[in-house]
């Protein structure tokens, strides 16, 4: 029986940072295909955490495994347990939408709702139960002050969010996010539809947004992990090749695959 | 940056514990979340009651006409004489009717049809198109009674002044005018499975040298044979279940006839003379309506089952 | 040595072109055939109506006297019929849409209600009329009333409308239910407040076709008994009613008798008709209108 120091899949790092997120032994199969195998990752509070790995890797499934948006595929099936905040949430009897709740997600693609800005905003609050209009103003302009798009969009609160830019309405999804306070954000690139300026207006929105949420962001630019990231784990064929500080990972991996990968030798 | 605004702003309202403190008390949701599924369920199962009532209905009352009357005298009688004092109930006058204002309309729909769908599909430029389809489709969308009154009033006095021998309600000028009613299903539906055969097909000879006709015919067609007869096939049930134009224009002559310038009466007709005459309920004349739909709804049934199994088989193909 | 004689097919093939241009003009000449006919109905129609309809003729009760007689009572049937034609199907059709497409397992139970409802779409409609006649009219022994034949019409038109909606809420995009689950909403909540709405335009569409496909509706009412001289006008669903086509039904086999009953019949007709192009021309304008765009 290894300890978690002595386990080369897990970090444990000199951070005094609590940990949110810990798997063991985490598998899933999508019917015959096994996606994940075998991941053991701690992942810490108020921390950027970047998943990077080639296209195919299961960096979406783990991260859609962690709000267990994963089981919306019928045939999904998993083993292993998931802790976070010493909760195992892989328990049926755990409820997704508590989960859900203290666990945002933004996707690859800016999905705002097909409604105004406003509303997008308070779709979250509203559907766990909060009314007051003061409230929902009030949460309307720190969330949106929160994603930096406040200036933006402060007089056409109530215009579609469908007139907005690409950048902008990912700055929206996050600010709807934002909007119940969750503990965690999950990032499945996020920039990956942006342009460049859009793109770096995001990551400065990260480097904010770690003073009070703990990050997992999946990206297929190498630079960005470096950029933002505390910490990397690189992903190949479902499994954690390696998981330590961004810097060590960048800089001197121990592993050759994560190497080849970050030099760009395949992927 | 304007986040730190936002975090000062915080000790106002604490949403993640108005968030929970909601929750405890919402058990309310969950019992929604439960609920929800099995009442979709019952309703959804409301289509099948449908389902279940119809042949319900028709099993149970034609049941009882067929103690009275023997299914082998119903299905092979050539007279039918509902209201007579020794009433006959055989079925073939119906069901000769029923077929003959179904080839006739079919002889109508079918080519006009299928031509309407080669135009469409491999002659019109989009443009043409986009205005003649739903032009055509406007013809599905009128009501059948307004073509029984265009059959009864037009149709059969045109027809008359030419052949003045047809009668004045008759089972040609019906047939006709379904056959008209029928054309965009049959035009639509054809036009669906050729166009959705592959272009490269097409190019493949095309480029032999082949005229459009030529492909046409010798490619077009063929490969999408299975969708026009299917389409073909829920025209026939159409025609068979069709019922006004042919009460108000073929008339309730009950004669065995194959003489297409006379009445004559099919099964959805009989059913609205009786059923509008006030058959008093547990009469033989009742329950013989409910003999004759059942008759219809199988027929129908059988058309539909086969329209959908050739249509499904013609989807495999590519 | 030559396989293919190239004078040759260069003959043949002028008159392979001629061939296909002549059947090129048979196609649109058949193509227009329907439409022509389309014009003659509607030129007939309008001509022998159009005088006949005023305002008396809108508003009259019947009358043994073709000049006096009007089909208020028939519009307020017919409004009666969609009365309850409208929330009945929209209640039972979406509810069912949503079920078959967000709550269904896809196995046994599912495909075998999908066939059902398919096959339930090529039943004819004068067989609808007899299972109200015997449910609604006399088991449930609400008699030839306006619930009786509003819950036939209900029941005929029911596939156009789960079909319809089925579609709709598949064209909702995935991504936007993901982002609602994602901020922790249940099943119901996303389905009452992403799902629906943005289904919406669609769903109305399709009810309307529904709702013009039973305004028409003749055979089955043919059935259940409705009267053919109704003076008193229906004032609610358990009344005895007739409807707009049973009136046109009704004139037409008169107008054997009296030509006045062809005009009237006519006239009818077009009320029916401009009422079903409105409603077309509302579904139309819907579907331009929210023409998706997510
Ligand atoms: N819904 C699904 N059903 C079946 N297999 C799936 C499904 N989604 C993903 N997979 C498979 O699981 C594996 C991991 O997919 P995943 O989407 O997690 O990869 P990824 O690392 O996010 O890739 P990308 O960089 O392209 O987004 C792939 O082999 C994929 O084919
Ligand atoms: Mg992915």
């Amino acid at each position: 029986m290894t300890t978690l120091t002595e386990d080369k899949h897990a970090y444990s790092g000199s951070t005094n940072n609590r940990v949110v997120y810990d798997t063991k032994d985490l598998n899933l199969w999508y019917g015959q295909t096994h996606a994940l195998k075998d991941i053991n990752l701690s992942i810490y509070e108020k921390e950027v955490t970047a998943i990077i790995g080639p296209s195919g890797c299961g960096k979406s499934t783990f991260i859609k495994t962690l709000n267990r948006m994963v089981e919306l595929v019928p045939t999904v099936s998993t083993s292993g347990t998931i802790t976070y905040n010493d909760k195992s949430i892989l328990d049926k009897t755990f409820k997704v939408e508590d989960l859900r709740t203290q666990v945002g997600m933004v996707f690859q693609k800016p999905n705002p709702f097909p409604k105004s800005i406003y509303d997008n905003i308070t779709y979250g609050p509203k559907i766990h139960g909060i009314r007051s209009k003061k409230v929902l103003d009030e949460i309307v302009e720190r969330s949106l002050r929160g994603a930096s798009i406040w200036d933006e969009v402060k007089d056409r609160l109530k215009e579609n969010a469908y007139g907005l830019s690409g950048g902008q309405q990912q700055r929206l999804c996050i600010a709807r996010c934002l909007a119940i306070e969750p503990e965690v954000i999950l990032m499945d690139e996020p920039t990956s539809a942006l342009d460049p300026k859009s793109t770096l207006r995001i990551e400065e929105l990260v480097q904010e947004l770690k003073k009070e949420y703990s990050i997992i962001i999946v990206t297929h630019n190498m630079q960005q992990a470096a950029r933002i990231s505390d910490k990397t784990a690189f992903f190949l064929n479902g499994e954690v090749v390696e998981y330590d500080k961004t810097d060590t990972i960048f800089t001197t991996p121990s592993d050759n695959r994560t190497e080849d990968y970050i030099s760009g030798r395949f992927g | 940056m304007t986040t730190n605004s936002g975090s000062e702003k915080k000790s106002a309202v604490n949403v993640r514990e108005m968030i929970a403190e909601k929750k405890r008390k919402r058990n309310f949701s969950a019992l929604t979340e439960k609920i929800i599924p099995i009442l979709l369920l019952i309703i959804a199962s409301i289509s099948i009651l449908t389902t279940v009532g119809i042949i319900y209905t028709l099993l149970s009352e034609a049941f009882e006409f067929f103690k009275r009357i023997p299914i082998w005298e119903f299905i092979s009688g050539t007279v039918l004489k509902p209201l007579s004092q020794e009433p006959e109930f055989g079925l073939l006058p119906l069901l000769n009717g029923t077929i003959i204002s179904s080839v006739i309309a079919m002889l109508v729909a079918g080519p006009i049809g299928i031509m309407s769908a080669v135009y469409l599909s491999e002659y019109a430029s989009e443009k043409v198109r986009k205005t003649l389809k739903p032009l055509l489709e406007i013809l599905a969308g009128i009501p059948t009674i307004v073509y029984g009154f265009f059959a009864f009033t037009f149709v059969t006095p045109v027809i008359r002044a030419v052949f003045p021998a047809v009668e004045a309600t008759n089972i040609l000028s019906p047939g006709l005018v379904m056959g008209v009613m029928i054309i965009p299903m049959i035009a639509s539906l054809s036009e669906d499975a050729m166009t959705s055969v592959p272009n490269s097909m097409r190019e493949g000879a095309l480029a032999l040298g082949a005229t459009k006709l030529e492909t046409t015919f010798k490619v077009v067609i063929p490969a999408a044979l299975s969708g026009i007869i299917s389409s073909f096939v829920l025209g026939i049930s159409r025609a068979i279940g069709e019922t006004m134009i042919v009460t108000i224009a073929s008339g309730s002559s009950k004669n065995f006839t194959f003489d297409i310038t006379q009445s004559m009466q099919t099964m959805t007709a009989y059913i609205v003379e009786v059923s509008g005459g006030e058959a008093p309920a547990g009469s033989t004349i009742y329950y013989s309506l409910y003999a004759v739909a059942l008759t219809l709804f199988v027929f129908t049934l059988i058309m539909n089952l086969l329209a959908r199994y050739v249509s499904r088989k013609f989807r495999e193909e590519y | 040595m030559k396989y293919v004689d190239q004078t040759l097919v260069h003959k043949r093939m002028n008159s392979r072109v001629l061939k296909n241009n002549i059947l090129k003009q048979v196609f649109l000449i058949a193509t227009l055939f329907g439409l022509a006919v389309l014009a003659i109905l509607i030129f007939r129609v309008v001509t022998q109506g159009i005088a006949w309809i005023d305002w008396n003729f809108l508003t009259g009760k019947l009358s043994t006297f073709p000049e006096k007689a009007g089909i208020m009572g028939a519009i307020l049937g017919t409004s009666y019929l969609m009365l309850i034609v409208i929330p009945v199907t929209l209640i039972i059709g979406v509810g069912t849409a949503i079920y078959m497409e967000l709550y269904a397992k896809k196995g046994k139970l599912q495909s075998f209600i999908a066939t059902n409802i398919s096959n339930l779409a090529g039943v004819p409609s004068i067989v609808y009329g007899l299972l109200g006649l015997t449910i609604f009219v006399r088991v449930m022994d609400f008699g030839n009333v306006v619930l009786a034949g509003g819950l036939t019409l209900s029941l005929l038109v029911l596939p156009i409308v789960i079909v319809a909606a089925q579609e709709a809420i598949r064209a909702v995009p995935g991504h936007l239910s993901e982002a609602s689950y994602g901020m922790g909403a249940t099943k119901w909540q996303t389905v009452k407040k992403i799902i629906l709405p943005a289904a919406l335009p669609g769903i109305i569409t399709g009810a309307i076709l529904a709702v013009s496909r039973a305004i028409g509706e003749t055979a089955p009412l043919t059935v259940l008994g409705i009267p053919a001289f109704l003076l008193p006008f229906p004032e609610g669903i358990f009344d005895t009613f007739t409807a707009l086509p049973m009136q046109i039904y009704y004139w037409t086999l008169d107008a054997s008798l009296v030509d006045e009953y062809a005009y009237l019949a006519a006239a009818t007709i077009i009320v029916l008709l401009v009422l079903l192009f409105i409603l077309n021309a509302i579904a139309v304008i819907i579907r331009n209108k929210f023409q998706q765009r997510y």
